[in-house]
């Protein structure tokens, strides 16, 4: 029960979120999704999830707000309106009735099926030492899945360091020698 | 079955604001939402009713824990979505600093 009210109100969130026209109120009620979801993971037993969700919210709406703050937004409603909004439409309930289809498919909610995580339960203590089972599939049963994380991490840093690095040392270096 | 329900519209409205919106921010925060989405749905997928958390007790023997594998693997796909929404934002920043606008159809001409 707690679940269909924290879902309800993520949706509303993400609606208002969409369609609010300032762009900083837009990212806080991006926030409160976040938050919301972090309080969903505890309902459904996930303590892990939701810290490191807490943490990873908190960051990007430190983030969002650095990159929206002082900027205007010009709001500009024009050209083919109508097509665009029409064509959308139409695109997401293609969508939402093929994922609608799929869904019957799937196990019913509160009953998964547990057929590859049945020895991890049985022998994870005793193979690995934790007894946080979430933590012993993350570093030891699929340990490379978090190397890969870090791998991302790390290229993702580098990236963003090449898009926002100023202009580098050298070439002012070089400019000075020409001149 | 609802609450998946529930889970999809959430995605169809992340989708809607990456689809419609012109906006460089909007169209970012539309990925959030389908990244929050996704994870809600991954770990609902292994939820049990009634069941505990999975972390083991010293003097009982749990039986119905909730399935740990989509946690382990939910708690990767955030930290990448972190990594993700930084890349994103910067790209949109210096686009900011380029042109002015976030507006995404008036970024047309070439510039180096």
């Amino acid at each position: 029960m707690e679940l269909y009210i924290l879902l309800i109100f993520m949706i509303f969130g993400a609606i208002v979120a969409i369609e609010a026209r300032d762009l900083l109120s837009s990212v806080i009620a991006v926030g409160a999704v976040g938050f919301a979801l972090c309080l969903a993971f505890l309902v459904l037993k996930a303590p892990d999830l939701a810290i490191t969700q807490l943490v990873v919210e908190i960051l990007c709406l430190i983030i969002l707000i650095r990159a929206t703050i002082n900027r205007d937004l010009p709001l500009a409603i024009e050209g083919r309106w109508f097509f665009n909004t029409v064509s959308t439409i139409v695109f997401v309930a293609v969508f939402l009735f093929f994922a609608y289809t799929a869904l019957k498919e799937l196990p019913a909610f509160g009953d998964p099926i547990m057929s590859v995580v049945k020895r991890y339960i049985e022998q994870g203590t005793t193979e690995t030492g934790a007894v946080n089972l979430v933590s012993a599939v993350i570093l030891d049963f699929r340990a490379y899945d978090t190397l890969g994380e870090a791998t991302v991490l790390f290229a993702s840093v580098i990236g963003i360091m090449a898009i926002l690095r100023r202009k580098g040392r050298k070439k002012i270096e070089e400019k000075e020698d020409a001149s | 079955m609802m609450i998946y329900l529930l889970c999809l519209i959430l995605f169809c409205i992340g989708l809607y604001g990456v689809l419609r919106k012109r906006n460089i921010v909007k169209i970012i925060v539309g990925l959030g939402i389908i990244e929050y989405s996704m994870n809600l749905f991954f770990v609902l997928l292994g939820y049990r009713t009634h069941g505990r958390s999975p972390i083991e007790a010293r003097t009982e023997n749990v039986l119905n824990m909730v399935d740990p594998l989509p946690q382990a693997v939910v708690l990767t796909s955030i930290v990448i979505s972190l990594a993700v929404t930084a890349l994103v934002i910067s790209i949109a920043i210096r686009i900011y600093e380029y042109y002015g606008t976030f507006d995404i159809t008036k970024i047309k001409r070439l510039k180096g």
